[in-house]
């Protein structure tokens, strides 16, 4: 018997820059951030905008800043239900 | 160190040709921190460093923002109460010569450092040192010597020194008034019987994390680090960057020749800073290095002719003070070039003084 009845994964409801976005917790941080239409991820050192390359927590270009701690590779960390993610 | 000598020759009228087999401001000083710091190891020590700082002083307001010069001060940190004793002394010393400091409590420590474990006894901040990206003022001041005529001769090896004369791997010779060996660890192996040999030192550097450190922290038990001549060695030292970086050390081996990171001696490296700064644990580190600094046995550097030779210099062996010091250092080499009158007196550094290991 699985976990959850429905075969669908759970939503759960995370904060993108203070808006509400609701996504499946199966989903990465970085994907919820695409989703909810971002694509700037972070700044670089001279201010140009970055966003994820890799997508398997090597490039370090999709860093965010997640619950208060800076630089989180947010390719590599799922949605936690009330988690604020920072971009930008 | 070599840089800031052939600005010096430069800037005093004499003709000069820089030689560098790899590039410039590599070797220890691409290692190091870029910490501009006066230092009372010694009296001699002190006189150095605190001229050296003072020209720094000098320099800073032209230096471009890729040397990253940063008047962050030093604090030093005391744990315990005995440190505390020391933090007193060295105020009173500093005070007694005309250096500002500032006596903290373990209150305004807390305040000045929130990241700092709290129930440290206090410290000692001296606001007039500060820190560079030494690659970055290298290049910038042999282009200045360039400007003022210096040659500089990119990518030869030289293979020997001799009075007035440098042989190249190829066999070719540039003769020369005088030859200055600035060559760091190096300078034994193109003159034989310098007192200087590698102490090796690893630094990491971490991601972004502005306004976690304000100042350079360095534990007072750093001193008894830097002492022991003996045995390995890590103390708490962490350093902001303009980027908002943090460069974490130190650690200083003896006997090492091999550059490669050892993974037990980062560890406790990292152990110790974590355990002044428990904060450290959570944040990110980017990169890790090792290099190696140029130390005598009485932890002076070694300036001017070279005994038995006349037109054979030497500016090497300042260990972990070769930044603070290539200012001050320059200007004793020229004097002693030109016979002129020093700032500070010549002879603790003079190489041909009779270097003993003081145990």
């Amino acid at each position: 018997m699985p976990e959850h009845s429905d075969a669908f994964p759970r939503q759960v409801r995370i904060y993108i820059n203070g808006r509400e976005v609701f996504v499946s917790s199966e989903s990465t941080v970085a994907a919820a951030i695409l989703t909810a239409g971002e694509c700037v991820f972070r700044r670089s050192v001279s201010g140009e905008p970055r966003g994820p390359l890799c997508g398997m927590g090597v490039c370090m270009e999709c860093r965010v800043r997640i619950d208060g701690a800076p630089h989180q590779k947010s390719c590599q960390i799922l949605c936690r239900p009330d988690m604020e993610v920072i971009t930008g | 160190m070599g840089a800031a000598c052939a600005l010096e020759c430069a800037e005093s009228g004499l003709r000069v040709s820089v030689v560098e087999e790899d590039v410039i401001g590599g070797g220890a000083t691409a290692a190091g921190m870029g910490h501009i710091v006066v230092m009372d190891d010694s009296e001699a020590q002190f006189r150095l460093t605190h001229y050296s700082v003072g020209l720094w002083h000098d320099l800073a307001p032209s230096l471009p923002a890729d040397c990253e010069y940063l008047p962050c001060g030093t604090l030093w940190v005391a744990a315990g109460g005995e440190e505390m004793a020391e933090v007193i002394r060295k105020h009173d010393y500093y005070a007694a010569r005309g250096v500002l400091t500032h006596i903290l409590d373990s209150q305004s420590l807390c305040e000045a450092e929130p990241n700092l474990r709290p129930g440290l006894a206090g410290g000692l901040l001296v606001p007039g040192d500060g820190s560079v990206y030494s690659p970055a003022v290298s290049r910038l001041l042999i282009e200045r010597a360039q400007k003022l005529g210096a040659g500089l001769l990119a990518g030869r090896r030289v293979v020997a020194l001799t009075n007035g004369s440098a042989r190249f791997g190829d066999g070719e010779t540039l003769d020369a008034g005088v030859v200055v060996n600035a060559t760091g660890t190096a300078a034994p192996q193109l003159t034989p019987g310098l007192e200087i040999k590698p102490r090796k030192g690893h630094l990491l550097i971490t991601d972004r994390y502005p306004g976690f450190v304000r100042s350079q922290l360095i534990e007072l038990g750093y001193l008894q680090s830097a002492h022991s001549i003996a045995s390995d060695s890590v103390a708490f030292n962490v350093q902001p960057r303009r980027t908002g970086q943090l460069l974490i050390g130190s650690s200083r081996q003896f006997g090492q020749h091999d550059s490669g990171i050892d993974g037990h001696v980062l560890s406790r490296m990292l152990a110790r800073a974590i355990d002044y700064m428990p904060g450290l644990e959570a944040l990110g580190g980017i990169r890790a290095w090792t290099g190696f600094r140029a130390a005598t046995p009485d932890k002076l550097p070694l300036i001017g002719p070279v005994p038995r030779f006349e037109r054979l210099y030497v500016a090497s062996g300042h260990e972990g003070l070769g930044i603070t010091t290539s200012l001050g250092t320059a200007k004793l080499l020229v004097d002693a070039i030109l016979h002129r009158p020093s700032a500070i007196p010549f002879e603790p550094y003079a190489a041909s003084r009779s270097v003993s290991v003081h145990a």
